[in-house]
Parts: structure tokens; C-alpha cells; sequence
């Protein structure tokens, strides 16, 4: 399972970016979100969301052991009890997904709650059912 | 406190001075926000004779109670000030995301005093707040001004901008942000250039502070998936605003060549499904909205560049298309962004264009008024070169840059009779002749003819559109109901088009402030607002108020030629009767002065002791007032 973008039907509404961290952190405040929504206007008039895709690299490169993937589950989950904020995973991530935010103690991570696809409206966030795009 | 920044910034231009105090917990629950703020601010402080382009003149900025939560949709944002069109009380709100950044980087109100001696724009990081010098800004359009300033400081700032018309005073200068969202009406970018405030950037990142988080987050949460299969949902995904163009020509009220007629032979042409089929680039949504009625196109006309903006939605596709006799979607867009880029509101400037069109085809102006070019309609090179005269005011275009009554009482010659507007206000995209309450809704509202203040349309076909009984308690419902959604700060077409309601929408405020506020408060809360904001129209005016709600008199007596309202007008006696009504029903006297009963009930006894002074107070009415003033009645989506 993961969650796909199609970044032609985003709309810019940040619904995401708010269930994200009232989920997350019990918080409204779109800057703390595990998801971006990208907006380059004038031209050419494109939204893109950008949020992790569960590709492992933050958990191979963290040196504490605290991104892991937890049982069965499809997404790599950060411990933050383990985590000691380093910041070498939001510089491993290949994508620029991990993200952080000055009053979040750890890096923000994206754990595959799939809230933000409950309340998109739009399509451009759906869960599919197919493989992970890398494995361990 | 919940659900609010906590704090009131104020700004000196003159000095640079900046100071910042705590927002009071009983202001912001008077009044609730955005429009309310702004109306109970300028009210107080503004002095009656201030020149709304001078020092004197405030200009606010405030995000309402729901702005920033998660709420549906609560992205707007007011900005509020004395209006150069209507010499009245004037605030405008936008959607977008700059409202929520203000609200997170922790402000309720931002009041920018005097006039910066230098251009600047103000500079917002959180707790920092600055004053940057903005000359290498000046001159620039405001979309290209944002892009520019996207650039300088980074994708995550929100940032509003003036273009060259509102650096020039146009009356119906608007303020712009995200590429196509605007603040169009009372001329509020004209103020904003006053202050030679160029730009706003903002960038916000706090968390809100949320009574009953849980319990908000919930109630938005099934309102979302309730709403999802709603049968309006698709169409305004699809097409926003613009699906309304075809409606609205089938149900004779689009305006076509100045209001002339109002089914506008070609309107195919301009209409949503056009725009879906040949120009949209993309939706956009504003903050916090499921429904994203924004579109974003790009208008390709051979021998012009090709231009990216938003829209056009149904008032610019009226006013821009229709009333200035167009009939190429690709020319409306056109017409859409040299509007938005030079900072024209594409209402007021749609209208004053379609007018100024009708006074070249009257021959009352003719080619050497416009250096040499002619003014037809539907011509797209024509309305170029005439907004372009418009926002620098050169030549005609100053006499044509304070609006369409401005323009008329200095030419003559009966242009009037044909000037759309109310108060100064030019009309919103419905020409009333086959609806009257519409008509009284224009001419009564505090800022003029726009359609936001109360959206009658759908209740003339319900209360019948050849009477005028029973339309006036009606409208005072709707002037009530509508504006809420101002000072609330969500957007009202949740409401009108996904019934979502407004009960729902005080149950959010109830969960993000902790309040035991109800639906009853709130709009006693706007009737409060509109009492005030009438008496600041007459002190700054004078009285009686009769006197200023006065129709165009194409409306009342000129009957509609073509289309499906064929034969129709208002007549001068049904509009004289809907007034009488009006009054009566708002506890005000036959002279349209609030009355010192109507005043005390909300809480407004100062106001009346002033009216009394200036010899603007309502007479008594024998009998009292009445105990509920207005008939609720939710009008159908179309
Ligand atoms: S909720 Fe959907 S449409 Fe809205 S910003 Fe997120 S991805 Fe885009």
C-alpha cells in the first residue's frame, strides 16, 4: 500500500497539510506537515504535493536505529524517542521529503496514517495497493 | 485565547513605529473578525473628514475568527479602510493563504496608520516585523511584483500586492495575492497605494490554539465526507463560478453592452464550459476548501503573448465579457489579467469599461478622447489600450478612474441614467430589472452595488419576480446572513451550494474559541455591523439615508429589450414601496435613519447619542421597532 500523487488534480487547498498535523501533533499548522504542496505560478500553473514515497533510504542512514519499518506495515516509521534530531536523514532523503520545522523536535515524517488522502477531494491523493517501490 | 493570534499590530508609515498589544478577548467577540474589526476600528478612528487617500485614513488588515482553522474553508482575510469610490465605509476581504499565514505568525489586526514617506512593503516573519524599502517594486505589476517576490524571499511567503493602479489612486484599485486572488472592491489597493504600501509578505509558522481540537477536527471531518457526493460538487469543481454564465443569461440577468439588455447573444462563447474546453490550466483552491472553484487559465490570442491568470470567474466573465460585449473566452482571460496585473478590480473595471464603451457608441466620447483609439464592443485591443488609460489615469482615464458616477456627473449629457452603480459602487455581473430584491439589496448595502453584501437573485424567483411584496424582509436576512461569512472569514458557498449550515459553521467557531456563542449572537453581531457602518456612511455624508439609497434609473424605467425578461423593469413606485418596507422592517424611519430603539438594542447607544447630535437620528417609530428584524430565507442554489 502507498499513497499516489497526481499532481495534476492538486489544487493547492492544504486540507492535507492540516489533518497531518492535527494528527500528528494534536496542532493546526500546515508548516509542520509531513506533506508540501509545491506551487510554481505564474507559469506553468502546477501544483506538487510532495510527501515520502517509503523508500527506506532515511532508515538505511540513520545512525540510532530509529526509522523502522514495524512489522507487516508499509511504512517506515520514526522512533522519536530514539532519535537524536542529527538531521542525517533529512539530508539522505534522495527526494528532500523529510522535512523539519523549528518547534518539532524531531524531523517530520511521513507515516503512512492516510488521513490526508480521507480528506482530499480532489484525487490527487489516493492509496493504491502495490508494491513498495524499494525494499530493505 | 482560542482560535485567535493574540495580538494587534500597529504600524506608523510615517515613523516606522511599531507596536503590538494583546487582542482583547470581548473585541474579538463583539465582533468577531475581518469585517467587524475593520467596521468598529474605522468607525472610531478615523475622523469624518479624513481624505480617503490622505494620512488620516486607516488601512487594516485583519483575519476573521475562522481564518487559519479547520474550518471549511476559513482562508479569508479583510482589509478595511474609508472608501475613495464611496466615501463610505469600505472593507474587502480575499481568499487564498495569506489570511491563515497572518493568523500564524500570530496577528488579529494589522492597522497601518499615516503614509510612509518612501514606497515600502511590510515585512512579516513571525515576531519579526519590518518596514523594507520597496522603490525597486514600484511600478511593477502585481502579478509580476508576486512572482518577483516569490523569488526574493521564498515560496513560503503568502504576499499580497498593488499594480500601478493603485499606486495612482484609481478608485477601483484592487489589492491581488496568489496569482489571481483579490481583495476587488471599495478600492481598497487605492488606499493601500496611498500609504505608498507597495506589498505584504508573510510568513507564519506557529499553531493555532484550538479549544476543542478533537471535537473540530471531527465536525469539519464529516462535513467533508458528507459533502463529497453533494450534486453541486462536481460542477463546481469542474467549472466554479463560470457555470453561472449560462444560468443567468437563460434567467435574463447577465449583463450584455452596459446592462443594455441581459441575455448576451454569444454568451456561449464566454461561458464555463468554454473556459473548461479552451483555457483552464488547473484548479486552484484557497485554503482549506474541498470545492476549489478557482481556475487557473492561460488566454492565447494571435499577436499577444500568451498570459497566465486566475479566472475568469462569473463577476469578470459579466463584467469584462458581457457588459463589454465579448464573446471569445480567450479575450475575457485576456481581459482578466491586464485587470489583475495592472490591479484594476475586474468588477468596478468591467463596468466602468462596458460604460465607457456605451458613451463612445452615444458618440459622448469619441477618438480624440482616447489618443486616437476607437472603443468598441467586444474589441480586446480597444479595452487594452482603455484600462491601460484608466490605471495611469492619463487623459479620459482619470475622469474614468473614480468609477461610473464620478464619470457621469462630470460628463453629463444624462450618462447617469445609464451608470450602473449605487452609492459609487459600479454593479456586480445581475442586472435587476426582473429582480427587484437584487436591486434593493445594491442600493441599500453600506458599500454599494455588490452582489457579496446579499445575493438575492434566487429568492426574487422564489418570492415571484414581478412583485415587490415581501422582498425587503428578505434582503435585510441576506445583508445579515451574507456579510457574516466576512467576519466570520469561511467561505459562504459551502453554504449556498453544499448546505452546509450556518449553525454548522458557529459550531466550529464554538469548538475553536471554547464560546457558548450561537447562531442568534452572530447575527446579531452582523446586524450590529451594518447599523454602525450606516452611521458612518451618513455622518461622513450626510443624511437622510433616503437620500442615498438611489437606483440607476435604467433599472427602474428602461425596460429590459431582448432576451427571456423582455418588457421587464423595477418601476420607480415598486422600488419606492420595497424601500418604505426596508426601513420599516430594519427599525430605521421613513427617512432611512437607524433610530435610537433599533441602535440600543445592539448595543450601540453611543452611536445613536452622535446621530442625535448631527440631526442624523431616526425619528421614533410609533409602535416600536420590530422584535425580528428580517425573514430568514435561504435562497436555492440556482
Ligand atoms: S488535500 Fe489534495 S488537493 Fe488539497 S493540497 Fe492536499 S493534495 Fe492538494
Amino acid at each position: 500500500m502507498r499513497i499516489k500523487v497526481d499532481t495534476s488534480r492538486c489544487t493547492g487547498c492544504k486540507l492535507c497539510q492540516q489533518i497531518c498535523t492535527i494528527e500528528h501533533y494534536g496542532e493546526i499548522n500546515p508548516k509542520k506537515a509531513a506533506i508540501r504542496i509545491g506551487a510554481e505560478f505564474p507559469e506553468p500553473g502546477v501544483f506538487t504535493p510532495r510527501l515520502c514515497v517509503q523508500c527506506g533510504a532515511c532508515a538505511r542512514a540513520c545512525p540510532e536505529g530509529a526509522i523502522e519499518r514495524t512489522g507487516s506495515a508499509d511504512a517506515f516509521v520514526l522512533d522519536t524517542s530514539k532519535c537524536t534530531n542529527c538531521g542525517v536523514c533529512v539530508e539522505t532523503c534522495p527526494i528532500g521529503v523529510m522535512y523539519t520545522h523549528a518547534a518539532a523536535p524531531t524531523p517530520v515524517k511521513c507515516d503512512l496514517c492516510l488521513k490526508c488522502t480521507e480528506v482530499c477531494n480532489t484525487g490527487a491523493l489516493t492509496v493504491v495497493d502495490s508494491p513498495r517501490p524499494t525494499s530493505r | 485565547m482560542y482560535g485567535f493570534g493574540g495580538t494587534v499590530l500597529r504600524i506608523n508609515l510615517e515613523t516606522g513605529e511599531i507596536r503590538r498589544s494583546p487582542t482583547p478577548e470581548s473585541f474579538a467577540r463583539e465582533w468577531l473578525g475581518a469585517r467587524g474589526f475593520v467596521a468598529k476600528t474605522i468607525y472610531d478612528e478615523v475622523p469624518r473628514n479624513a481624505d480617503p487617500l490622505g494620512p488620516e485614513n486607516l488601512f487594516i488588515v485583519a483575519p476573521g475568527v475562522l481564518t487559519g482553522s479547520f474550518a471549511p474553508c476559513g482562508s479569508k482575510l479583510g482589509f478595511g479602510c474609508v472608501s475613495p469610490l464611496t466615501n463610505g465605509h469600505a472593507d474587502s476581504n480575499m481568499g487564498g493563504h495569506l489570511g491563515p499565514e497572518i493568523k500564524y505568525a500570530g496577528y488579529d489586526m494589522i492597522v497601518l496608520e499615516r503614509i510612509s514617506p518612501k514606497p515600502v512593503y511590510l515585512f512579516i516573519d513571525d515576531d519579526a516585523v519590518e518596514l523594507r524599502p520597496a522603490e525597486q517594486y514600484w511600478g511593477m505589476g502585481s502579478l509580476d511584483l508576486e512572482a518577483r517576490m516569490k523569488k526574493d524571499l521564498g515560496e513560503d511567503f503568502q504576499i499580497a500586492t498593488i499594480g500601478p493602479a493603485g499606486e495612482n489612486g484609481v478608485g477601483f484599485a484592487c489589492i491581488t495575492h496568489d496569482f489571481g486572488r483579490q481583495a476587488g472592491r471599495c478600492g481598497v489597493g487605492a488606499v493601500m497605494g496611498s500609504k505608498r504600501l507597495k506589498a505584504i509578505a508573510v510568513r507564519g509558522t506557529k499553531s493555532l490554539a484550538v479549544h476543542d481540537l478533537p471535537g473540530l477536527t471531527k465536525h469539519t471531518y464529516d462535513i467533508i465526507q458528507r459533502t463529497k457526493p453533494h450534486p453541486n460538487m462536481e460542477p463546481w469543481q469542474k467549472y466554479g463560478t463560470a457555470l453561472f454564465v449560462s444560468w443567468a443569461n437563460e434567467h435574463g440577468c447577465f449583463p450584455s453592452r452596459n446592462f443594455q439588455t441581459t441575455y448576451h447573444e454569444g454568451w456561449e462563447g464566454i461561458s464555463g464550459e468554454k473556459l473548461a474546453e479552451e483555457v483552464l490550466v488547473t484548479h486552484k483552491a484557497c485554503f482549506g476548501c474541498w470545492m476549489n472553484c478557482g481556475k487557473y487559465s492561460r488566454a492565447r490570442i494571435p499577436g499577444k503573448p500568451d498570459t497566465y491568470l486566475e479566472g475568469p470567474e462569473y463577476e469578470t466573465i459579466a463584467l469584462c465579457g458581457g457588459s463589454c460585449g465579448m464573446t471569445d473566452i480567450h479575450h475575457v482571460a485576456y481581459a482578466n489579467y491586464l485587470c489583475d496585473n495592472l490591479g484594476l478590480d475586474t468588477m468596478s473595471g468591467g463596468n466602468v469599461t462596458g460604460f465607457a464603451m456605451e458613451c463612445y457608441e452615444r458618440g459622448i466620447i469619441t477618438k480624440d478622447d482616447l489618443e486616437g483609439h476607437e472603443l468598441r464592443w467586444g474589441n480586446i485591443d480597444d479595452f487594452e489600450h482603455f484600462v491601460g488609460m484608466i490605471a495611469a489615469r492619463r487623459g479620459i482615464g482619470e475622469l474614468f478612474s473614480h468609477g461610473t458616477r464620478a464619470a457621469a456627473q462630470k460628463l453629463g449629457r444624462g450618462t447617469i441614467e445609464f451608470a450602473e452603480q449605487a452609492k459609487g459602487m459600479e454593479f456586480s455581473g445581475y442586472d435587476t430589472r426582473w429582480y427587484s430584491a437584487q436591486l434593493l439589496s445594491y442600493c441599500t448595502a453600506d458599500i454599494g452595488a455588490h452582489h457579496n453584501r446579499s445575493w438575492a437573485i434566487t429568492a426574487d424567483i422564489e418570492l415571484g419576480q414581478d412583485t415587490p411584496v415581501g422582498k425587503a424582509p428578505v434582503v435585510i436576512y441576506l445583508q445579515h446572513i451574507r456579510p457574516l461569512f466576512d467576519t466570520w472569514c469561511c467561505c459562504r458557498l459551502f453554504w449556498g451550494e453544499l448546505d452546509v449550515t450556518p449553525e454548522e459553521h458557529v459550531d466550529a467557531v464554538r469548538h475553536l474559541t471554547g464560546w457558548d456563542i450561537t447562531i442568534e449572537e452572530c447575527m446579531l453581531t452582523s446586524e450590529r455591523i451594518w447599523n454602525l457602518t450606516r452611521a458612518h456612511y451618513l455622518e461622513r455624508n450626510g443624511g437622510p439615508g433616503r437620500k442615498h439609497d438611489v437606483a440607476p434609473l435604467r433599472q427602474l424605467e428602461e425596460r429590459i429589450p431582448t432576451g427571456p425578461a423582455e418588457g421587464r423593469k423595477v418601476g420607480t413606485e415598486n422600488f419606492e414601496y420595497m424601500l418604505n418596507d426596508y426601513y420599516a422592517n430594519r427599525g430605521w424611519d421613513a427617512e432611512g435613519n437607524p433610530t435610537r430603539e433599533v441602535l440600543e438594542t445592539l448595543g450601540l447607544p453611543r452611536i445613536a447619542d452622535r446621530l442625535e447630535k448631527l440631526g442624523l437620528l431616526g425619528k421614533p417609530i410609533p409602535g416600536g421597532i420590530p422584535k425580528v428584524r428580517g425573514q430568514k430565507l435561504k435562497p436555492k442554489a440556482m
